[in-house]
């Protein structure tokens, strides 16, 4: 798994205005379109994409992209 | 005895709440999100002075026109609906008499949500086949609209009001095979009403936005979307795949799966993990939204509708939701 894939696969979960501001360093919960159903989105994505079970208390836990990337990897 | 699928027809309230009325009203919501994502572009809405018990006669009326059906000939009614007319007496005794049915025969209502299409017809085929009743009149109504707060973008977006009509009788075009049931109290209050029953009768004007961002009134429909989502994600593929082994079916003699359409993405990640080919996965919840129990009747409705459902083919039910519930029956098309 690779951070610059999985932050593509994470900006696409975003509106289009939020998705070029988007990169790994990127504090999302900042987002204009950081909302309950884009976490829903982003749990959908963890799971069909990295088969990985996350609850919105975790991805709320991680602070930048990179930070939810490192937490699904460990 | 067995126990088939006669006939199904549903109702749909006639106001229409469509994506561009809630974007006026929510400017920061887009259709992107309301379309794409969720895969609603509209949902129906009951009048002001339109019940459950209300919708459920207009349906059960339209299936009675559909088949000419003998009124004479239901001897049970069964009502799925969790915001009936009265707490009581059921509802389901009201419609017995609004629709003018026979007096010797059987009626109750039962309180669930997403999963009650699933645990209505598991209550026809048991009736059935311990001869207790021959045609069963299964309703399914729901009026979340009532309990959605005005400002609730969300749940408002998703809910839509509906009424369904099943006949379940001794034949019919498809046979109602084996069930797989489940329940988890633990989830209790991540979809719930808090207020205005026994627990807390009076509204307790609480109100604040949860650490996910839904809208949270003691007094309207709270849901917690991730913690629904999570538990979908966790229990359903395991549910299909116990109910396959249970029916002695390979998994490719599986025609069609037909979901509680709650929302596209979440049927887009539920498909995914239980391996459904997407030609074999039902989705039809574009015009009307997630009508709670009814749209697993809606959209197997418009299944059949749709497509040659041939001899022989084998569909998969599943509801999931509220409670929480779930359950899931296979049935054979004659």
């Amino acid at each position: 798994m690779e951070l610059k894939e999985f932050t593509v696969n994470f900006m696409d979960q975003f509106e289009d205005s939020d998705r070029e501001k988007i990169e790994s360093k990127t504090v999302f919960k900042d987002l204009d379109s950081w909302d309950s159903l884009t976490t829903m989105l982003v749990i959908a994505m963890i799971k069909t994409e990295y088969n990985f079970d996350i609850t919105a208390d975790e991805i709320r836990s991680c602070n930048t992209v990179e930070e939810l990337f490192n937490f699904i990897n460990k | 005895m067995k126990a088939y699928i006669n006939e199904i027809s549903y109702y749909l309230p006639d106001k229409v709440l469509t994506n561009e009325d809630l974007i006026k009203k929510f400017p920061e919501w887009t259709t992107e999100k309301v379309n794409s994502k969720l895969g609603i572009k509209q949902r129906h809405i009951a009048s002001e002075n339109e019940t459950s018990g209300d919708m459920a006669i207009k349906a059960a009326e339209k299936l009675f026109e559909l088949k000419s059906i003998d009124k004479d000939s239901v001897d049970f009614i069964l009502f799925c609906t969790q915001s009936p007319d009265y707490f009581l007496p059921t509802t389901a005794c009201i419609i017995q008499s609004k629709l003018g049915l026979r007096k010797n025969i059987g009626a109750l209502h039962f309180n669930l949500g997403c999963s009650g299409y699933i645990y209505g017809l598991s209550i026809a085929k048991g009736l059935i086949s311990a001869g207790i009743a021959k045609n069963i009149l299964f309703l399914t109504s729901e009026t979340y609209s009532r309990y959605i707060h005005v400002e609730d973008k969300v749940n408002l977006s998703i809910f839509g009001d509906a009424a369904t009509a099943t006949l379940i009788s001794t034949d019919g075009f498809a046979e109602i095979g084996d069930f797989e049931l489940g329940t988890d109290g633990n989830g209790w209050d991540n979809l719930i009403v808090k207020t205005g029953c026994a627990k807390f009768p009076k509204n307790l004007n609480s109100f604040d936005i949860d650490e996910s961002g839904n809208l949270r009134s003691s007094d309207h429909l709270y849901m917690n979307g991730s913690n629904v989502f999570n538990f979908t994600l966790a229990t359903i593929p395991d549910l299909i795949k116990s109910l396959i082994i249970k029916t002695k079916l390979q998994n490719n003699q599986i025609n069609f799966f037909v979901f509680h359409q709650a929302n596209k993405f979440m049927l887009d990640t539920l498909r995914k993990l239980c391996r459904i080919p997407e030609e074999k996965f039902y989705v039809d919840m574009e015009d009307v939204g997630n009508t709670v129990s009814s749209t697993i009747p809606i959209a197997l409705k418009r299944l059949k509708q749709k497509n040659n459902l041939n001899k022989g083919n084998n569909i998969i039910l599943a509801g999931f939701g509220v409670g929480l519930s779930w359950g899931a029956c296979v049935m054979k098309i004659k």
